[in-house]
């Protein structure tokens, strides 16, 4: 049972202000903000997403830095209000398609309509994009989607590549298209985020993919959809315990657990691998899975460092690809932390780079060196000579390191969990609707050690 | 009922007050209030838009009322929508306009379509003007018996807020029996989810004065009742669904196989998305096999695997919902996770608050096989850049080290911290060193030969300071240069600002003294006289004390000071198991986030009476009063303290050991201090030695290089004072408490 529920802009503006009991002082929303926003005074650490301020809880996501909020005086679930926030902020991007303090701003009033039917007196009442179809009847003011940073992970099929059709991701539910006529058509992304820790002689120390298989349905009329998934799929592995050796010859993809969404009928699962739902309106998860099965990370980081001198030091950097070349990551970024006493960097990059950039962050000490692709197979390296202020009495790699990663490989994933198919249960001989299956992998924590 | 919050502030010269937009959008809705022109539903959206746009930022917009409401006569939708939210937000500030607005949801209750009826139901509810209760009371008895579902749902919330408003009126007219009825028969699983949300807040409301309410409470989870929610919880929206997973909990079942139907029909809740659901579910397993000791440890091995991928799952803010409630399960049972132990590495771009848990969960999953990953693992932390985190690290291996396996290795692993210099590695390290000495003395050989070599310079941090001295003063027989440094420290006391330290100073200087006498005579009569001299009360005191001590008997001070030490076991523990077992209680709430029990943040009014006076009961019972105190205080402390605590609270009871001089009438349990207490009251009731036979006083005095003019002697009124003392324990105590603040102005006026 909630009692407040506000979204704040990035300055601590209130966007939208709903107040379902009357509970929490008027000016909790102030109070808030000024808390989160000086948490400890040296500003390095953030506020948790839960906290209690005079007997006032304060549960909070951020969400395309917007801040969603929610105050309540009980002893209530966390889980089940942090849930609900980012729900409350998917069910507004399903509406207005793209989420953005703009396009919250320009549609306030149908978000005050939503957020009415959500909540009442602070109980949930329904989350369900359908179901509150019925219940909304402002129009959507379309807000401009190619100016605006995209939200969520299958965000990323706006960038870079132009084989999907960008516009899924920003269309509203309930907007019509401008033909007037809506187009049939079902999305399903496989979102795999990796994290692996590479020790200093690079070694795997650790791995897990954490995957999502994502639906977005625009189909009328909800049919029914199977969804198959490889047939040696394997779930749960003898413990828990991470034993690389353990993993089975080639092909097997063994997860260690999975969940679904509320509307996957699990009947054939154990069968045929084969899932069934009638898919809601708007975007959802259809299943979650993690593996921590071995798998081939899809680069090799290898940093070198070397004193060059009275004050003077060299940082090598190569980054391997080792996918096919017929797929190509982007945004890629590089980071590594120098010694504290890095005065200045200045950088060397292979001959003939495009596209690369390179950063040395005062601030932080940071080396930052970004690329906008790497094609599958390719290597690149970048020497980066350092000057330091003072003598360094300890060994160097020491005070450096480790080297991290961020990347996006469209058409890949790392686990070799695939939709074999998708299968739309036929309202007539012509009704065929489009349909997409996406792989995209994503670095969550990519680490090399030095 | 909402946004209006700043109106009541002063509006900010950067903010405008509105004043002037407000008396123009006044003016336009009067014009367009009686319009029938065709188009004007668009311009009045526009207006009402503006208006509850000002009403968000804070801008009153209250003098609208009146044209509000004579412009709701509409029949388009949103701008109905639009002024029930207005209203809403302005009923209870003016209930004399509010009044115009009865009429018309009124008569929107009745209209004929069901979304109508319910969004005039739910404004009319809304309105929270107790005068207006007796309006309420119809429209809500035929909403609740609408044949559409949505009306109901509305209506049974309606009630719920009609209680709030006016508990009397809403018993009065039966709504609970009411509503109770609809919960066993709506075949809507929100109407009977909102009967049962509103039926637990009025019972629980209710049960303080009526019995009755406490029965039809207890009935709530009754068998029959919570096997009909049971069997249809597949139909319930995934909140729901908590809802009463969270009252089954409550649930007592008569038998084991009833147990085993309830978890059999429950588990494969534990594969839903939802993470809220899971833990829902998960509180029900944990509570259900808390008698049944093997299934209650196999439910931990069934949890863990989807609490994992909850953990891994979803955004930051719910993975660190989820992430808490793991905490607390390893927390209570480690070795269950021993082998998952990879899972709590941190990632480098984790925030804070999960690395903290992750690392208080690596330290408790410790032992024999893993021990050796896991410190490497936090040695790799040490050297982040992350500063609070890389101290925790450190601090999470000295853990490992005072609990657990394969210290040899891990003393090797902290001096090497030692030889990172970082003063932040080193501060750390070294307070680790000297709790680790203190558990075990033997490693002493090492450790000193890498602890003489840090140059005090190095360390400026009071804690970390503080222990290098100990370990100066404690080990000062097998350092070389022990006095020296020593020496070197009691010359800068001037510059030393942290009060720790300079007690620690002065112990450490006495124990030196016991062990070189020659050596250290220099120091400790400059120590002595600085810290007679020294305006902080408790050193001062502990100056003074020391050399009344040497005055009268310098072996009795040498047991009194520097007597022989037994190992620590164990080191206390930051939280009493009642406590523990109480957040385990409240699995699935904010009690497991912020570790504690809901009885320290939440106030009386959101409390049960019931909870409370059985806190106050606890807190009552037998001996372990005072540690529950402690533990109480230590855990009011936030999460960075936490981990502190151990160390620190064993910091102050070495400390009060070393130089037990002031704290230890407190502490009765140590014989050094019975010891003590005898002595000083010897000391002080014996005439000779509280005159101060002046031979021995010049003896030492000559010994320490002490000479009168050279030292402030002690003032006089401090030792007819001594002489006077009582020897009643109470009264003794009671003058001891007083005696410094005394004695420390006349110091001050002496400067």
């Amino acid at each position: 049972m909630i009692s407040q529920f506000f979204v704040l802009s990035q300055r601590g503006d209130n966007i939208v202000f709903r107040d379902y009991r009357g509970e929490v002082v008027k000016g909790s929303a102030e109070i808030f903000f000024r808390k989160v926003k000086f948490w400890k005074e040296d500003g390095q650490e953030e506020a948790p997403p839960v906290f209690n301020v005079d007997g006032v809880n304060y549960f909070h996501v951020k969400v395309v830095g917007l801040l969603f909020v929610a105050t309540t005086r009980v002893n209530v679930s966390p889980s089940l209000v942090l849930e609900l926030l980012q729900r409350v902020a998917r069910v507004i991007k399903d509406y207005l398609g793209v989420l953005s303090e703009d396009s919250l701003r320009k549609n306030f009033v149908l978000v005050y309509e939503l957020l009415d039917e959500v909540i009442d007196f602070g109980y949930v009442q329904t989350t369900s994009t359908e179901v509150l179809k019925s219940y909304v009847f402002n129009e959507p003011i379309v807000v401009d989607a190619a100016r605006l940073q995209p939200l969520g992970p299958a965000a990323i099929f706006m960038q870079g590549t132009k084989r999907m059709p960008g516009t899924a991701v920003t269309k509203s539910v309930v907007a019509n298209e401008p033909g007037g006529r809506k187009r049939e058509e079902i999305f399903v992304d496989i979102i795999e985020k990796i994290s692996v820790t590479f020790s200093s002689s690079g070694y795997i120390l650790t791995s897990e993919i954490d995957g999502t298989i994502q639906m977005k349905s625009f189909l009328t009329g909800n049919p029914e959809i199977r969804l198959a998934l490889n047939e040696d799929l394997s779930i749960g592995r003898g413990g828990s315990v991470y034993d690389y050796r353990s993993s089975s010859g080639a092909g097997v993809v063994i997860l260690d657990d999975c969940n679904f969404h509320e509307s996957v009928r699990l009947d054939s699962f154990d069968m045929d691998r084969t899932l069934a739902l009638v898919p809601p309106d708007g975007e959802f998860p259809v299943m979650n899975y993690r593996m921590t099965q071995e798998f081939k990370p899809p680069f090799r980081i290898s940093c070198l460092i070397e004193e060059a001198g009275h004050l003077k030091a060299e940082v090598i950097l190569k980054v391997h690809a080792e996918f096919p070349s017929n797929i190509t990551a982007n945004t890629i970024v590089v980071q590594m932390p120098l010694p504290k006493y890095t005065a200045r960097a200045s950088f060397e990059l292979e001959p003939g780079a495009i596209g690369q950039r390179t950063d040395f962050k005062e601030v932080n000490k940071k080396l930052e060196w970004g690329l906008k692709k790497i094609v599958g197979g390719s290597e690149h390296s970048l020497r980066a000579k350092l000057t330091f202020s003072q003598e360094s009495h300890a060994n160097i790699t020491k005070e450096a390191g480790p080297v991290s990663m961020t990347f996006t490989i469209p058409m890949y994933n790392a686990s070799r969990l695939q939709v074999k198919y998708l299968q739309i249960a036929k309202k007539s001989s012509s009704y065929n609707p489009y349909r997409w299956v996406r792989y995209v992998t994503q670095a969550n924590s990519y680490v090399a050690r030095i | 009922m909402a946004p209006p919050a700043q109106s009541q502030r002063s509006p900010s010269p950067s903010q405008p007050s509105g004043k002037s937009e407000v008396s123009d959008l006044k003016l336009q809705l009067r014009q367009l209030a009686g319009s029938r022109a065709p188009g004007v539903d668009d311009s009045k959206r526009e207006l009402f838009k503006k208006v509850i746009s000002y009403m968000t930022v804070g801008i009153d917009v209250s003098s609208l009322f009146g044209e509000m409401v004579m412009c709701s006569a509409t029949s388009d939708i949103v701008l109905k929508k639009m002024c029930y939210l207005y209203v809403g937000n302005y009923a209870k500030v003016n209930p004399d306009l509010a009044l115009l607005t009865i009429n018309f949801l009124q008569r929107d209750c009745n209209d004929e379509d069901p979304m109508i009826r319910g969004l005039a139901l739910r404004s009319l509810c809304s309105l929270r003007v107790a005068n207006f209760v007796e309006y309420l009371v119809g429209p809500l008895g035929s909403g609740l018996k609408d044949s559409n579902s949505y009306v109901r749902m509305v209506a049974v919330i309606g009630v719920l807020k009609l209680y709030h408003i006016s508990a009397s009126t809403c018993v009065d007219a039966d709504f609970p029996s009411i509503l109770k009825h609809l919960m066993l028969n709506d075949s809507d699983t929100q109407v009977v989810a909102n009967c049962l949300s509103a039926l637990q807040e009025i019972w629980s409301a209710e049960a303080s004065t009526s019995e009755e309410a406490s029965r039809e409470r207890e009935a709530l989870i009754s068998k029959p009742v919570i096997y009909y929610l049971l069997n249809r919880i597949r139909e319930f929206s995934e909140w729901a669904q908590c809802l009463v997973l969270e009252l089954v909990t409550k649930y007592v079942p008569s038998d084991s196989s009833e147990i085993f139907d309830i978890m059999n029909l429950l588990e494969d809740r534990l594969q839903h998305a939802n993470g809220a659901v899971v833990l829902a579910t998960i509180k029900v397993f944990l509570h259900l096999t808390l008698s049944m000791t093997d299934v209650h440890q196999q439910v931990y091995e069934r949890i863990k695997a989807p609490l994992l991928t909850l953990v891994s799952s979803g955004s930051p803010e719910q993975s660190y919902a989820v992430l808490s409630h793991l905490h607390l399960l390893v927390m209570r049972a480690p070795y269950i996770f021993s082998s998952d132990y990879k899972h709590f590495y941190c990632q480098y771009n984790e925030p804070s608050y999960v690395k903290r848990l992750k690392l208080e969960m690596l330290t408790a999953v410790a032992n024999e096989s893993n021990t050796y990953e896991i410190v490497t693992e936090l040695c790799e932390y040490a050297a982040n850049v992350d500063i609070p985190i890389a101290r925790e690290s450190i601090r999470a291996v000295g853990k490992i080290a005072l609990q657990q396996y394969d210290v040899n290795a891990i003393v090797d692993r902290l001096l090497q911290f030692l030889e990172m210099e970082k003063d932040y590695v080193t501060a750390e390290a070294l307070v680790l060193v000297k709790d680790l000495l203190r558990k075990y003395p033997q490693w002493s050989h090492d450790c000193i030969a890498v602890v003489g070599n840090i140059s005090s310079k190095n360390v400026q941090e009071p804690k970390a300071k503080a222990a290098l001295i100990w370990m100066l003063g404690e080990y000062s027989q097998d350092m070389q240069d022990a006095p020296y440094i020593l020496e070197s420290l009691v010359e800068n006391w001037d510059e030393e600002h942290s009060a720790e330290v300079r007690l620690h100073l002065l112990t450490a200087v006495m124990k030196c003294f016991f062990k070189r006498p020659p050596e250290t005579q220099n120091a400790l009569g400059t120590a002595l006289a600085a810290g007679i001299a020294d305006f902080h009360q408790d050193v001062h005191d502990r100056a003074l004390f020391y050399y009344r001590i040497l005055q009268y008997n310098v072996s009795v001070a040498e047991r009194v000071v520097n007597p022989p030490k037994q190992a620590v076991s164990v080191f206390a523990d930051t939280q009493s198991s009642e406590i523990k077992d109480r957040i385990f209680d409240e699995f699935n709430s904010l009690s497991v986030v912020y570790q504690k029990p809901s009885y320290m943040f939440t106030d009386k009014e959101h409390r049960g009476p019931f909870e409370f006076s059985d806190e106050l009961g606890n807190l009552s019972i037998g001996g372990e009063a005072a540690d529950n105190v402690v533990s109480a205080q230590r855990v009011e402390e936030n999460d960075k303290d936490l981990l502190l605590t151990t160390s620190e609270k064993e910091e102050t009871r070495g400390s009060s050991n070393n130089g037990s001089a002031y704290t230890a009438p407190y502490d009765g349990s140590s014989t050094s201090v019975f010891a003590l207490q005898t002595h000083i009251e010897s000391a002080i009731s014996n005439p000779t030695a509280a005159d101060h036979s002046p031979q021995a006083s010049l003896a030492i005095d000559d010994l320490l290089g002490l000479g009168l003019p050279a030292a402030p002697a002690p003032p006089s009124p401090q030792l007819k004072l001594n002489t006077t003392a009582a020897l009643d324990p109470s009264t003794f105590q009671h003058k001891w408490r007083q005696l410094p603040v005394a004695l420390s102005q006349v110091c001050l006026n002496t400067q």
